[in-house]
């Protein structure tokens, strides 16, 4: 119940974490089950719906309820902490913005239980995913369940922009902010301008399908390269809503076990800013054969391939970082230091990708494929790996092992490579990529056998990672505020975890890496720039979670209008939805008329935590 | 003035930036506009994409009459500059004109919307419904967005009127004022390119 009504950020980047590592088993399984269908040639282990549902929901399913939400975790586990703060800006808006994801998550993969999955790709592009093709609910269930999830992304950019904004401890310029609470503001920022064309996108969808409006359809006159368009303007700009936490986290991870300050701070500030804006130019190098035109392509050619740019400033710097550090290969290093080999694979191949001549021979082939699995999986999740090992003992007061995680990573990394590195041929020998069965004797079956060998390591290495969260979630909690000795940020100033209101004393921060700063001044802890006196805390509620039912109830009616009969002048599916949407403004409404004032954590009790008696 | 309680004779002059949490709530707003922006550009954009597309059916051009558009524009602009003088009523601590500008700002939204929906039952009536063509899907969509956002504006600052009378003016209710007047002002500026992209070039180019 307490987990249900919490709007405490250091909880709530739990339950994310809890809720993205679910959808991220379940689309590491339909990764699986691709990879197994695509072993052999000529084979027929899943059916080629079932096929395409599979590819559908596994690419869907990583971006938006696996890869996102645990960036939002590790986000609402840290920022505050890093900033010296003792909450986010808008705590209720916080847990709103985990629930109505987690049940827009939830609504997609109901999709499988009905019996209709959205099955036209990830993108869903137009024509197909119209009703002209996709006769069945399955796009709807993508429209309304991200439109749903979208929402509370939204909430979750601008609680954290908020946040930065105006949250930072005394002496916390911009330039002093860690990387990672750097990049995740330039990430909020990104979702902040991305996210409401996709908003756009899937409503304009949501209204050809449901209410038989004309976007993109050709025969009306709609037009289906501006699905694209829309899609992609999102899209470009989401990929580097993933990818610059990881850069974040990849920065946090080697200086500290460098043992030295990152190299080249403010230039990576500033990279981290010219990627966040350059990512808006690039939309078009998706659609290079398109028939934009040679002009568009040229241009687009050229804005996508500035991108490596600022990117290779990063790589450089986290080199010099480790140039003549003293490195302590823990896990969570490992992680960082595999991450930058792999990033820079996934850039080049992103640059070749980008020349658009050259694109019209990978476009859709599974070079593609590879290229955004280096960058995402080898790029993204090798960082969330990283900084889960990194932030654990923060977050639940225990360390994982140190020796089970470097079996995992090994396992792990062996694996990636082996399933994606061989893609990059597949993709230049010719297969394409979304294909369900490939011809025997067309030199694919030897590289697709090992990929999928590959892929199976990863599963492994997943359920070890799983196995040591079930191993250390048995040890006591006795990690110390520092548990790294090594620790940089404000983060490590404070118990491990953190108490609800995170500092007892609001810290005063006199330099970059703050607490190392007064380390080596000899300081054993933070100048405080307040009395201890009692904290205002905001009060639990019920309210978030009711409210995402409700979107849950309303998405699920509004889909099924036409299917379960009527009420009088009312279709029942439309009755359901206005009831959901009722509990919802409902909710809304009573948040608004009754006043909720808090509470108070008394200075005696905060006393006690610090172990001093009053 | 007899509605003031002892709380508001002490309220600062800018009592919406009085709390983190009021400064927190502007600061958040503006950046949800900045997002409003890209979800209306994205509107416009696919609007002027298909905005010749009419499959046949009726042209923006045949369709579009100036008189009525321009007399609900005339009503929109008019509730911003009450809305204006709700928010100097709310600096200068007076509750009472806060309330009156504030109700006379929902009246000028009502009868924009009532404007608005007749516009649309109107077309309909021509033949311009909804999924007529691309043309008109996407002026629906783009129109009715902005519509669907004068209604909730409506309902948002019926919420504010209540919490005023029945709270008065307050550190709390200070900034949710406040926030409805950039949001009005973000719907009128709105529609200032909707009647110019959608009405002018519509009739004209
Ligand atoms: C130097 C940086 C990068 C460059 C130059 C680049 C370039 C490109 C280009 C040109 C394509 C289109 C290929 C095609 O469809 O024919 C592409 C696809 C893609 N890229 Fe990148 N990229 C870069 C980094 C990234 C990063 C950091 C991510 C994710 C974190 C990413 C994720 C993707 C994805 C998901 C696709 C495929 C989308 C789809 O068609 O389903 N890329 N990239
Ligand atoms: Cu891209």
């Amino acid at each position: 119940m307490d987990w249900l009504t919490t709007v405490d950020h250091k909880k709530i980047g739990i339950l994310y974490l809890i809720a993205g590592g679910f959808f991220f088993l379940v689309g590491g399984l339909e990764a699986i089950l691709i990879r197994i269908q695509l072993m052999f040639p000529q084979k027929e282990v899943v059916t080629a719906q079932f096929y395409n549902e599979l590819i559908t929901m596994h690419g869907t399913t990583m971006i938006f309820l696996a890869a996102m939400p645990i960036i939002f975790a590790l986000m609402n586990a840290i920022i505050p902490l890093q900033l010296g703060a003792r909450d986010v800006a808008f705590p209720f808006l916080n847990a709103l913005g985990f629930w109505t994801f987690f049940f827009g998550g939830l609504l997609l993969n109901v999709s499988f239980i009905a019996g209709s999955v959205p099955d036209a790709g990830w993108t869903m592009y137009a024509p197909l995913s119209g009703t002209q093709f996709t006769q069945h609910h399955g796009t709807d269930y993508y429209v309304i369940g991200l439109q749903i999830a979208g929402i509370g992304t939204l909430i979750g950019g601008i609680n954290f922009l908020a946040t930065i904004i105006n949250m930072r401890a005394p002496g916390m310029t911009f330039m002093r902010m860690p990387m990672f609470t750097w990049a995740s503001f330039i990430t909020s920022a990104l979702i902040l301008f991305a996210f409401p064309a996709l908003t756009v996108g899937l409503a304009a969808l949501m209204f050809d399908r449901l209410f038989s409006g004309n976007f993109f359809n050709p025969q009306t006159g709609g037009n289906v390269v501006l699905w694209e368009h829309i899609f992609w303007i999102f899209g470009h700009p989401e990929v580097y809503i993933l990818i610059l936490p990881a850069f974040g986290i990849i920065s946090e991870v080697i200086s500290t076990f460098s043992r030295k300050r990152l190299f080249g701070y403010s230039s990576m500030v500033f990279a981290t800013i010219l990627i966040g804006f350059l990512g808006f130019m690039v939309w078009a190098h998706h659609m290079f054969t398109t028939g934009l035109g040679p002009v568009a392509n040229a241009l687009f050619s050229v804005a996508t391939m500035l991108i490596a740019v600022p990117t290779g400033i990063k790589i450089f710097n986290w080199l010099f970082t480790m140039w003549g550090g003293s490195i302590r290969f823990t896990v969570a290093n490992l992680y960082a230091i595999g991450f930058v080999p792999t990033f820079v694979m996934g850039g080049v191949t992103g640059v070749m990708l980008s020349a658009a001549p050259a694109d019209y021979q990978y476009h859709d082939s599974y070079f593609v494929v590879a290229h955004f699995h280096y960058v995402i999986v080898g790029g993204l999740i090798m960082g969330i790996f990283a900084g889960l090992h990194y932030w654990w003992p923060k977050m639940f007061g225990r360390m994982l092992s140190e020796k089970l995680g470097k079996v995992t990573f090994w396992i792990f990394y062996i694996g990636f490579h082996l399933t994606f590195f061989v893609q990059h041929f597949l993709g230049l020998l010719g297969m394409q990529r979304r294909v369900w069965q490939y011809l025997d004797g067309m030199g694919f079956n030897n590289m697709n056998f090992i990929s999928t060998i590959g892929a199976l390591m990863m599963g492994v290495g997943t359920i070890l990672f799983l196995i040591n969260i079930v191993i250390t979630l048995r040890k006591p909690k006795d990690c110390s505020n520092d548990p790294w000795e090594d620790g940089r940020t404000l983060e490590w100033t404070i118990a491990s975890p953190a108490p609800e209101y995170n500092f007892a004393q609001t810290p005063l921060v006199r330099g970059y890496d703050a607490w190392w700063h007064e380390k080596m001044e000899g300081n054993t802890a933070m100048t405080p720039v307040e009395p201890i006196g009692p904290i205002h805390m905001p009060n639990a509620s019920i309210l978030p979670f009711v409210m995402g039912i409700g979107l849950f109830i309303t998405g699920f009616g509004f889909m099924y209008s036409g299917e379960w009969g009527t009420l009088g002048f009312i279709t029942v599916g439309h009755a359901v939805g206005i009831v959901g949407l009722l509990i919802t403004f409902g909710c809304m409404g009573l948040r608004s008329l009754i006043d909720d004032h808090g509470f108070h954590i008394e200075e005696d009790e905060i006393l006690k935590d610090q172990g001093v008696k009053s | 003035m007899s509605s003031h309680s002892h709380v508001e004779d002490h309220l600062p002059h800018e009592p919406e930036r009085a709390t983190l949490e009021g400064r927190n709530k502007i600061t958040a707003f503006w950046l949800f506009l900045g997002g409003e922006t890209v979800l209306f550009g994205t509107l416009f954009a696919a609007y002027l994409t298909l905005r010749n597309e009419v499959n046949g059916g009726i042209t923006g051009n045949e369709l579009f009459s100036f008189g009525l558009v321009a007399l609900a524009t005339a009503l929109l602009l008019t509730s911003s500059l009450t809305s204006v003088f709700a928010l100097q009523a709310m600096h200068a601590h007076n509750k009472k004109a806060l309330v009156n500008w504030l109700i006379v700002t929902m009246l000028l939204g009502l009868a924009f919307l009532g404007l608005e929906i007749y516009e649309f039952v109107h077309y309909a009536h021509e033949g311009h419904t909804f999924t007529a063509s691309a043309f008109s899907t996407s002026f629906y969509t783009l129109v009715g967005f902005h519509g669907a956002h004068v209604a909730f504006g409506l309902l948002w600052a019926a919420s504010i009127l209540f919490q005023l009378t029945r709270r008065g003016l307050n550190t709390t209710t200070a900034p949710k004022v406040y926030l409805f007047g950039m949001y009005w002002h973000f719907i009128d500026v709105v529609w200032v390119f909707i009647f110019t992209v959608v009405y002018l070039m519509g009739k004209v180019g």
